[in-house]
């Protein structure tokens, strides 16, 4: 029987990116749709009635919510190349540091940008929270989160590697400099020029420009 | 001395250290129930859980796993011979895992608003509250559980919040029974296992300690300094304009 897999998406997303390396990593076919989340579609509001965002999975019929939800069901699902340890106390620990990535780097990091990186406080933060995971780095001393290759985590921390870049290029603001963090540095450069990831990342000048007009000084 | 083999760290109001204690009883393993002293964290608490240092922290052959959630699919995963709280189905899975995340980002939260701010806020933090809760129990519909006829995963991420119930209908003024009959239905029937009634401490009980910590802080001075979360133990908070350190 062949999978049906829909992918409700916008390619700019570094949620919905998630979802889209991990179906590369696995060589899964997918149909995407890419919604206009000004104006989104029936199926996407049907599908996911509670948040009303995407990515939204639809595996034969059935749709799954959440990035790191999507993830692991794929992971469940399709098991060659394996995205998650099998031991469960290294599961543990993959799914505590994509949590951290998700509960806390993301919004302190976002939080500099939407405030214009006016308060001293919400950078601070934003540094501890990325400090965090440059000791991980450290304290690992592997090329990847996962090791010789990208891992739950790796993907999760997606948006550090590629679109923070972007941010602070639109905005003029630096945040993650080699000086400060080298290991996230080695580690962005490292994720971004993985095939799998490279071929899923949304172009460089889309992303400037969406920036740019929603964040960048004018 | 098998007990030392797992040890709990936690804190018994904790709605997150209880998600813990429910699992570890419905797989009926033994294990050490270390009580920390909040704020007070203790050396063991801050070598385990460096990053967050709150509890629920489970030390296993040593070795630490933390957020509740993530604790519990461990303690699935780990103990798998019996009584599974994962369901077997990964689709049936996801939505599981879907249903915890959507209590974790917006029950606590909720719940906390209804029952500290004031006046209009207040009503309006209720209304958003009961809203949540309408969702879930829509979730839960006719069936006995969030994922059908097994008790599991879903069920101990929300349930835990019940014992609090009481504490937030008694400052805002309001019955969670009258909104949502079949959630509270829902509670009922799970506290008919032993490992929920067990784990669960008395909605009194919980209202005397929110209470009693609320004078201590003197709530209409309180300021956050950070997340006011008692039971995410940072207990550090500005009072009168100097930074304490409240004991329970």
């Amino acid at each position: 029987m062949a999978d049906e897999v829909t992918l409700y998406a916008d390619g700019r997303s570094p949620f919905v990116c998630r979802v889209k390396i991990a179906l590369n990593m696995k060589g899964i076919k997918y149909k995407n749709m890419e919604e206009d989340l000004q104006n989104k579609s029936g199926a996407l509001l049907n599908y996911n009635p509670v948040h009303k965002k995407v990515p939204v999975l639809v595996h034969n019929g059935n749709p799954i919510l959440e990035s790191l939800v999507i993830v692991e069901y794929l992971d469940n699902v399709w098991e060659r190349v394996p995205i998650l340890p099998q031991d469960p106390y290294e599961k543990a620990a993959a799914r505590f540091w994509a949590k951290f990535i998700d509960d806390k780097c993301i919004p302190a990091l976002y939080k500099v940008f939407s405030s214009k990186g006016e308060e001293e406080q919400v950078i601070t933060e934003a540094c501890e929270q990325l400090q965090i995971l440059e000791d991980e780095l450290e304290l690992k001393g592997k090329k990847f989160f996962g090791g010789d290759n990208i891992n739950l985590v790796d993907i999760a921390a997606d948006f550090i590697a590629y679109w923070l870049q972007l941010l602070e290029e639109a905005t003029e603001m630096k945040l993650v400099t080699r000086s400060k963090f080298p290991k996230i540095t080695e580690w962005a450069e490292g994720f971004v020029n993985c095939q799998v990831v490279k071929e899923m990342l949304p172009p460089r000048a889309i992303m400037l420009a969406y920036y740019k007009n929603r964040f960048g000084k004018i | 001395m098998v007990g030392s083999e797992v040890i709990l760290l936690d804190f018994w109001p904790s709605m997150f250290g209880m998600r813990v204690r429910i699992a570890l009883a419905e797989k009926g393993i033994e294990y050490d129930y270390k009580e920390q002293d909040l704020p007070d964290k203790s050396t063991l608490l801050l070598e385990m859980n460096p990053v967050h240092k709150k509890i629920p922290v489970l030390i296993h052959k040593g070795k630490p796993i933390n957020e509740s959630c993530i604790i519990v699919q461990y303690i699935d995963e780990t103990w798998k011979d019996k009584s599974p709280l994962m369901p077997s189905d990964p689709y049936t899975r996801a939505q599981a895992r879907f249903w915890a995340d959507y209590v974790d980002k917006k029950v606590y939260d909720a719940l906390k608003k209804s029952g500290t701010l004031k006046g209009e806020q207040q009503e309006k933090a209720k209304k958003e509250f009961i809203e949540i809760l309408k969702v879930l129990e829509g979730q839960i519909g006719e069936k006995p559980y969030f994922m059908g006829e097994s008790f599991g995963y879903a069920d101990i991420a929300l349930v835990t919040f019940y014992c609090w119930f009481y504490t937030f209908e008694t400052l805002g003024n309001y019955s969670i029974e009258k909104e949502c009959p079949k959630l509270i239905a829902w509670a009922k029937r799970c506290m008919q296992r032993e490992s929920v009634s067990k784990t669960l401490p008395d909605s009194k009980k919980i209202y005397e300690f929110f209470m009693e910590m609320r004078s201590k802080l003197g709530h209409d001075h309180i300021q956050k300094v950070e997340d006011f979360s008692p039971f995410r133990g940072r207990g550090v908070f500005l009072k009168h304009g100097r930074l304490v350190r409240i004991r329970y």
